[in-house]
């Protein structure tokens, strides 16, 4: 009776909350490798097990590899230079004092208030005068929309990173520089390497980000073949929602895979990584 | 500052080692010239010419790439702002001096071009009227209105039509029926063309400058086609068809004496500063206007107009409902899940743990929309599990699904941030409690709650800007509906942000740029007076000052 009280809710509450979280990843599956493929004839227990619904979609007409592709190649990049981009300027921020220091980064606090797609309208207008100048950064081009996402990248994690830079302790730099190191050196190979996991994981945050953004690329990638898989997978039910049901299931099932098994992978990081440049105290 | 100087020299220096020591060396031996001639050859070093030369490398394929397009357009402004900002940027990576810039100057290069700029032309928009209708400048429209304007006339010139490209730009290539001259017809006129190969049938087969387009693909294109013409003295030239093209006579005119559009007929249309259209005697406007600045009347419309008001308020009162019932559940749920899992006494932490954050990690798009296929009336899973009833067609439903469906999404992210504030709870603390005698929810309420909010309010912040704007959710699973009979505009579950993307035009129907760009500026209002107001009542403010 006293386990029930101390131990035992714990349990219910737990085995209740994964019930929640896992059935609608069950009804996923179960669509997936449901022979039928439609909407219908899915429920939470398939009733068939078979690969139909992931070789129609690799066959069929809907070009999935290229969106998984540009999808891979914009989120990949954008994480990456991202990053670099935001460490950068947070290792400026931690570890050097300069004119203008505090005004940048309460300005920096204030634009990652507002997100960069509120603008979307004068992103729509500068962008059509973009594509008649550059057509390579244009509509339609995995550059175009790279570059545009890059812009919201010193708003969003700079002010997290500095966070993490400022829980390494600066004599660690210090005697680095004594030895000889270069900034150049010190940021590359003393400071990245300490922050490593952490940068991993906002990394990783990043790229889920970036994949699962919609509304940008939904105005800007129009072309079926330069579409991503949020833009071309959401085509895929609005074109045929019943039918395309089972392929739908397939397709967010491999999407699923590099960003789930990232996570599981990273798993021990991720507290850290989300609440380190927030948690105080 | 000057050790900062030559290590940049010595980043790939071939003897870190002994260059390390030497300057030490020397000055020991109190030769201070010794040392500072060193470093000068340091400067000079391997890495140091190879990091300039790629600097200058970067900044010439820069250069060859961005302003050729610019000088074709004579686009002198933005010239001068690429000069300037590549001249500037060179400068900083080949100068030793300006270190922190250097870091900062990437970021902020892309903060400015894509998100500063875009969010200071979202307020400028705000004030106009730019929209379908209204693109472009009065000049623009004149033009417009002219050559749409444009009809066959008998005893107007005829030619043999072939579509070709040129520069990536459509052409009309002419040939006149009794001659066989041959004259390309593009947006700027006409202009005659040498040595081409014409077909019996007054076909073009090929010309020297020009990409004949077969007579298949032209087909696809007839809408751009039909829409092309060639300005010529008093007309046009425009297809009928695909192989025929007519120089007809513009009907409508512009007299700048009157500042008006008329037409032989009798029309006779006058300019309106205010509206930027041309307007008849009798109030009725032309279609092609043009941009005028309208000040506040955009931001008026959301306000006062009575087809926009009502749905207007209603929409921002469900707004802040979606958002603060989102961060609400969300972090109930998140925290008595943290609370269930942060004992010694639970067993299996770890995979109840991975179980719990698979929602976090499955694309969110997607499942948003499967999400909106269980809720679908007669195949749905819901309908199944609950009975069928039309879940997303009913306004209050329809909003609690979607407040279920962020919980789902929302509640693993809360949880992992949670139990790391949890850990980050001192022992002694809950225990001291117990010990005086606090019961468990005394102990929580009063020791472990407020310390978890303290820490992690920054977060709750985010969190709350975030649903404020959830567009995904949305969009994707009831795009806004469901709609009430007489408004196809403004949905029951709607955001603003997926109101302004609809009244922006990027799905379909008419683009009200100017309305569009004010909501969000209502949206940026909005959120900088929460955010503000929450930031400086918490603490998080101390963290700016470290």
């Amino acid at each position: 009776m006293k386990w029930l009280r101390e131990v035992g809710w714990r349990y219910a509450v737990v085995l209740v909350v994964c019930a929640f979280a896992l059935f609608p990843v069950l009804f996923v599956v179960s669509a997936a490798i449901n022979p039928l493929g439609t909407l219908g004839s899915t429920g939470l227990i398939p009733e068939g097990a078979s690969l139909k619904n992931f070789v129609d979609l690799l066959t069929g007409d809907h070009p999935f590899t290229k969106w998984f592709l540009n999808s891979v190649i914009i989120a990949l990049i954008s994480a990456f230079a991202g990053l670099l981009i935001s460490v950068a300027a947070a290792y400026a921020f931690s570890r050097m004092r300069f004119r203008g220091r505090r005004v940048g980064l309460l300005s920096i606090l204030l634009i990652q208030m507002f997100p960069q797609f509120l603008a979307i309208v004068a992103i729509f207008i500068v962008f059509t005068e973009v594509t008649e100048l550059y057509p390579t950064f244009g509509f339609n081009k995995p550059w175009g929309l790279l570059v545009l996402y890059l812009g919201g990248a010193l708003g969003v994690n700079t002010y997290l990173m500095k966070g993490y830079l400022d829980t390494v302790p600066k004599e660690i730099d210090e005697s680095a520089t004594m030895d000889g190191a270069s900034h150049v050196q010190t940021f590359f190979r003393i400071i990245l390497p300490l922050v490593g996991p952490v940068l991993a994981v906002t990394a990783m945050l990043s790229f889920i980000g970036t994949i699962n953004e919609f509304l940008i690329a939904n105005v800007f990638l129009r072309d079926t073949e330069a579409k991503t898989l949020a833009v071309g997978m959401y085509g895929m039910l609005t074109d045929k929602r019943d039918a395309n049901f089972g392929m739908f299931a397939a397709a967010t099932l491999l999407t699923a895979i590099p960003t789930v098994s990232l996570f599981l992978w990273l798993q021990k990081y991720i507290v850290s990584g989300l609440t380190a440049g927030a948690v105080k105290g | 500052m000057t050790t900062e100087v030559t290590g940049a020299g010595s980043a790939s220096s071939p003897h870190p080692g002994s260059s390390g020591q030497a300057p030490e060396q020397r000055s020991r031996g109190g030769r201070r010239g010794d040392a500072e001639q060193v470093r000068r050859t340091r400067e000079v070093s391997t890495g140091f010419i190879v990091s300039r030369i790629a600097v200058l490398g970067i900044v010439a394929a820069l250069l060859i790439y961005a302003l050729p397009p610019l000088i074709q357009t004579e686009a002198w402004t933005a010239l001068g702002v690429v000069g300037v900002v590549t001249a500037l940027v060179a400068y900083l990576y080949l100068t030793p001096r300006h270190i922190p810039a250097k870091y900062l100057v990437p970021g902020t290069i892309f903060l400015i071009a894509f998100a500063i700029v875009p969010i200071v032309l979202t307020f400028i928009t705000a004030f106009t009227n730019f929209g379908d209708g209204h693109r472009g400048t009065k000049d623009e429209a004149i033009r417009a209105i002219e050559t749409s304007s444009v009809t066959q006339v008998p005893g107007s010139p005829e030619y043999y039509l072939t579509i070709a490209e040129s520069d990536g730009k459509m052409v009309f290539l002419l040939v006149d029926p009794a001659t066989k001259a041959v004259q390309a017809g593009t947006a700027d006129g006409l202009s005659p063309v040498a040595g081409a190969d014409v077909s019996l049938t007054g076909k073009v087969l090929s010309a020297a400058g020009y990409t004949v387009i077969p007579t298949a693909q032209a087909a696809e294109r007839d809408a751009e086609i039909a829409a092309f013409s060639v300005p010529t003295a008093g007309g046009a030239v425009k297809a009928t068809g695909l192989s025929r093209a007519f120089e007809g006579k513009a009907d409508k005119s512009y007299d700048a004496a009157c500042d008006c559009v008329t037409s032989p007929s009798g029309g006779r249309w006058v300019a309106d500063e205010v509206e930027g259209y041309f307007v008849d005697a009798e109030g009725k406007h032309l279609d092609q206007g043009w941009k005028v600045d309208v000040g506040f009347a955009n931001f008026a419309k959301a306000l006062t107009d009575p087809t926009i008001s009502g749905h207007f308020l209603n929409v921002l009162i469900w707004n802040f409902v979606f958002a603060l019932s989102a961060v609400a559940t969300t972090f109930a749920l998140g925290m008595i899940v943290a609370l269930a899992l942060h004992s010694p006494r639970v067993r299996g932490t770890k995979f109840y743990r991975i179980m719990l954050i698979l929602p976090y990690a499955m694309p969110g798009f997607a499942m948003l929309l499967i999400w909106r296929d269980m809720f679908n009336t007669d195949f749905g899973l819901i309908s199944k599990l609950f009975g069928v009833h039309d879940w997303l067609g009913t306004p209050t439903t329809a909003r609690l699904g979607l407040i279920v469906i962020n919980l789902w999404m929302g509640f693993p992210y809360m949880f992992l941030v949670i139990t790391g504030a949890l850990q980050a709870v001192p022992r002694e603390l809950t225990d001291a409690a117990r010990i005086d005698g606090a019961s468990a929810w005394a102990g929580f309420r009063r020791v472990t709650l407020p310390l978890v909010l303290v820490a992690l309010t920054p977060l709750l912040i985010s969190s709350f800007g975030f649903n404020f704007n959830n567009f995904n959710n949305i969009k994707l699973v009831t795009n806004g509906g469901p709609y009430a009979i007489d408004n196809s505009t403004v949905g029951a579950t709607d955001l603003l942000i997926s109101y302004t993307y609809r009244v922006a035009g990027f799905d379909s129907g008419v683009a009200d740029f100017g309305f569009a760009a004010a909501i969000s500026v209502f949206i940026f209002a909005i959120v900088a007076t929460v955010s503000t107001v929450a930031f400086w009542r918490s603490r998080a403010q101390e963290e700016v000052y470290s």
